[in-house]
């Protein structure tokens, strides 16, 4: 069969969005959004406020349904019903508004609806996960006293460390990141983008949305621009530069 | 140095508030009530006895509020489930009436837990609502007559019955506690309780079914209170609608004073029990030093104030 020959040299995408619309109620928040994205791939996605960045985040991770449209994952369309499906399938966000439980331990939060458990009765194992995620922010480097510690006495640096180590952990496809350094200082986020690169080693399909142009241009290999719920365009970084997407973003030509 | 502060958070300064105001209060009553009796092995199991309605459920309660939510009907639940196994036993076996007095609990908190879990109505509102039907209900079901109940194996089993010595109130307590202990600290399901509480949104896309936590907190909330209308049933071999009707405060403050957030999120089933001896012995201290009704209610909410103001201000640092 051709697909299978053709396979070969371009596998099917992670995520592929087509002709996806969203609206609540009457407002129309995705127009008709369409994007390729592949393994090892990092795309940003641009937009000003209320562009409809973390509603697009929040229909591939199952949040949100599409009004219309369709999704698929590795080539198999797929409909998810909430975002535990999504979650199984390989999909992890990291979201704009910190998804951690503050009063509990950093490893709780790591295996959140996830708990590991052992036999006979089926109870927590409470060491286990302790150890496993100390191992994990070890081995990221994210610099917290230690797995067992509350997330309410972590900076906002160290806690988006703690939820970008947990998308690493479970992530098999695709990570989705929403704004990861909104609330960080300049050695936070460098710190952070590290991570991210290192997800594209993993060779995970990554979105990030963001409002940091530099931080695009540092990251992304591609950069798809949303003004007021319409797709104006998508761009590789290598080809473009900060004016043509200024102007894509607001929808005054860059030229003066 | 900071050893010992490290130390001093894994001792979880807000919990030990507990332990520390149980031991003093425990020693005030202990210096100045010796004459009275206090220390008496007999008074002191009577402090127990007393107080396992209130402990158990307490238990439920440290549930709802872990997961974000309240329940201020479960006395009227007493009062209503006490009154239904009363009722039932009186045509039919003593198993029956069991399930009738557990079951009403369980159907009255799922129906709260219906409302609360997915129609979004507060649970403050909801509960403050049922709570009022249900004292109403209570009433109306046998004409503010009190119900004997007269079976023996029941009365037993719920109320002055021993196993191996040991009275069988606390038996359910030890019971209720031990297990009520390890399904909020060693489960799944616990863990989920918590997570609800702390940061629902969080808990659901983790994909926890924060609908169905509440439902179930809320529940178990209406099942604890039904066994206490047992306990009480057995204990003062008798049902009545008033049972249950003063138990709002004190179980409240048990569970505030042993370290159970009121937002959610943080608790303790250990803390809870203490906190119930600890307003079980005010009870009794307060009885044996001879203060009369009216001075006994006014000293036991300043200190209930005084020991939830503590506890709180702790838990906000
Ligand atoms: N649950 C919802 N119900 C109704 N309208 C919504 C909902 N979520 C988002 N919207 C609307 O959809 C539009 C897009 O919002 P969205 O949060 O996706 O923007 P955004 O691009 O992420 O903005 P920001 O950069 O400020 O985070 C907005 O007009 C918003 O009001
Ligand atoms: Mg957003």
């Amino acid at each position: 069969m051709a697909g299978s020959i053709s396979s070969v040299s371009s596998p099917d995408p992670v995520l592929a969005l087509a002709n996806i619309h969203k609206a609540f109620g009457g407002i129309v928040a995705i127009e008709d959004f369409s994007l390729d994205l592949h393994a090892g791939e990092i795309v940003a996605l641009v937009g000003d406020n209320g562009a409809g960045k973390s509603t697009l985040v929040k229909i591939v991770s199952g949040v949100h349904r599409p009004t219309s449209g369709e999704i698929r994952l590795d080539g198999d369309p797929v409909s998810f019903s909430d975002a535990s499906s999504a979650r199984s399938l390989g999909i992890e966000v990291v979201y704009q508004d910190l998804a951690l439980a503050d009063q509990q331990p950093v490893y709780m939060n790591m295996f959140l609806g996830r708990e590991l458990i052992k036999p006979p009765f089926g109870l927590l194992d409470r060491k286990r996960m302790h150890r496993e995620c100390q191992q994990l922010v070890d081995e990221l480097d994210v610099r917290i006293p230690s797995a067992g510690s509350v997330i309410r006495d972590l900076s906002g640096g160290q806690r988006q460390g703690i939820a970008i180590a947990r998308a690493t952990h479970w992530a098999s496809k695709l990570v989705l990141l929403d704004e990861p350094t909104a609330a960080l200082g300049v050695a936070e986020t460098a710190k952070v983008e590290e991570q991210v690169a290192s997800l594209k080693e993993k060779n995970l399909a990554i979105l990030i949305i963001s409002h940091s142009l530099d931080q695009v241009f540092r990251l992304a290999d591609r950069i798809c621009v949303l003004r007021r719920g319409q797709q104006i365009g998508v761009r590789e970084t290598a080809k473009t530069d900060k004016n043509e997407i200024v102007s894509m973003i607001t929808g005054v030509s860059g030229k003066s | 140095m900071t050893s010992s502060l490290s130390l001093l958070r894994r001792l979880d300064l807000q919990r030990s508030v507990i332990y520390v105001g149980f031991l003093a209060i425990f020693l005030f009553f202990a210096a100045t009530l010796y004459d009275d009796g206090f220390l008496t092995s007999r008074n002191l199991t009577n402090i127990v006895l007393q107080t396992a309605p209130a402990t158990i459920m307490a238990i439920g309660l440290v549930f709802a509020l872990s997961a974000g939510e309240i329940d201020l009907s479960f006395g009227s639940v007493v009062a209503v489930s006490a009154l239904s196994a009363a009722v039932v036993m009186q045509s039919f076996p003593m198993v029956v009436g069991i399930l009738a007095g557990l079951g009403a609990g369980a159907l009255i908190g799922a129906m709260n837990g219906i409302l609360v879990a997915y129609l979004r109505l507060p649970s403050f509102l909801v509960t403050l609502a049922t709570m009022g039907l249900f004292a109403g209900i209570a009433r109306s079901m046998t004409d503010l007559r009190s119900i004997p109940v007269l079976n023996d194996t029941f009365t037993g089993i719920f109320g002055s019955g021993k196993l191996f010595s040991i009275p069988s109130l606390v038996l359910w307590t030890i019971f209720a506690v031990a297990i009520g202990h390890i399904v909020y600290r060693s489960t799944r399901f616990g863990a989920h309780v918590l997570a609800t509480g702390d940061n629902a949104r969080a808990a659901q896309v983790s994909g926890i079914k924060v609908p169905r936590i509440r439902l179930g907190v809320l529940t178990l909330c209406g099942t604890m209170a039904g066994l206490a209308g047992l306990l009480y049933a057995g204990r003062l071999q008798a049902a009545k609608y008033t049972l249950g009707e003063s138990d709002l405060m004190t179980v409240i403050a048990a569970v505030i004073v042993g370290g159970t957030a009121l937002n959610g999120g943080k608790g303790s089933i250990i803390g809870a029990l203490l906190g119930s001896l600890l307003m079980g012995m005010l009870n009794n201290g307060l009885i044996l030093m001879g203060l009369d009704v009216s001075d006994q209610m006014i000293v036991r909410g300043l200190i209930i104030l005084i020991a939830v103001a503590v506890s709180l201000r702790d838990t906000s640092r």
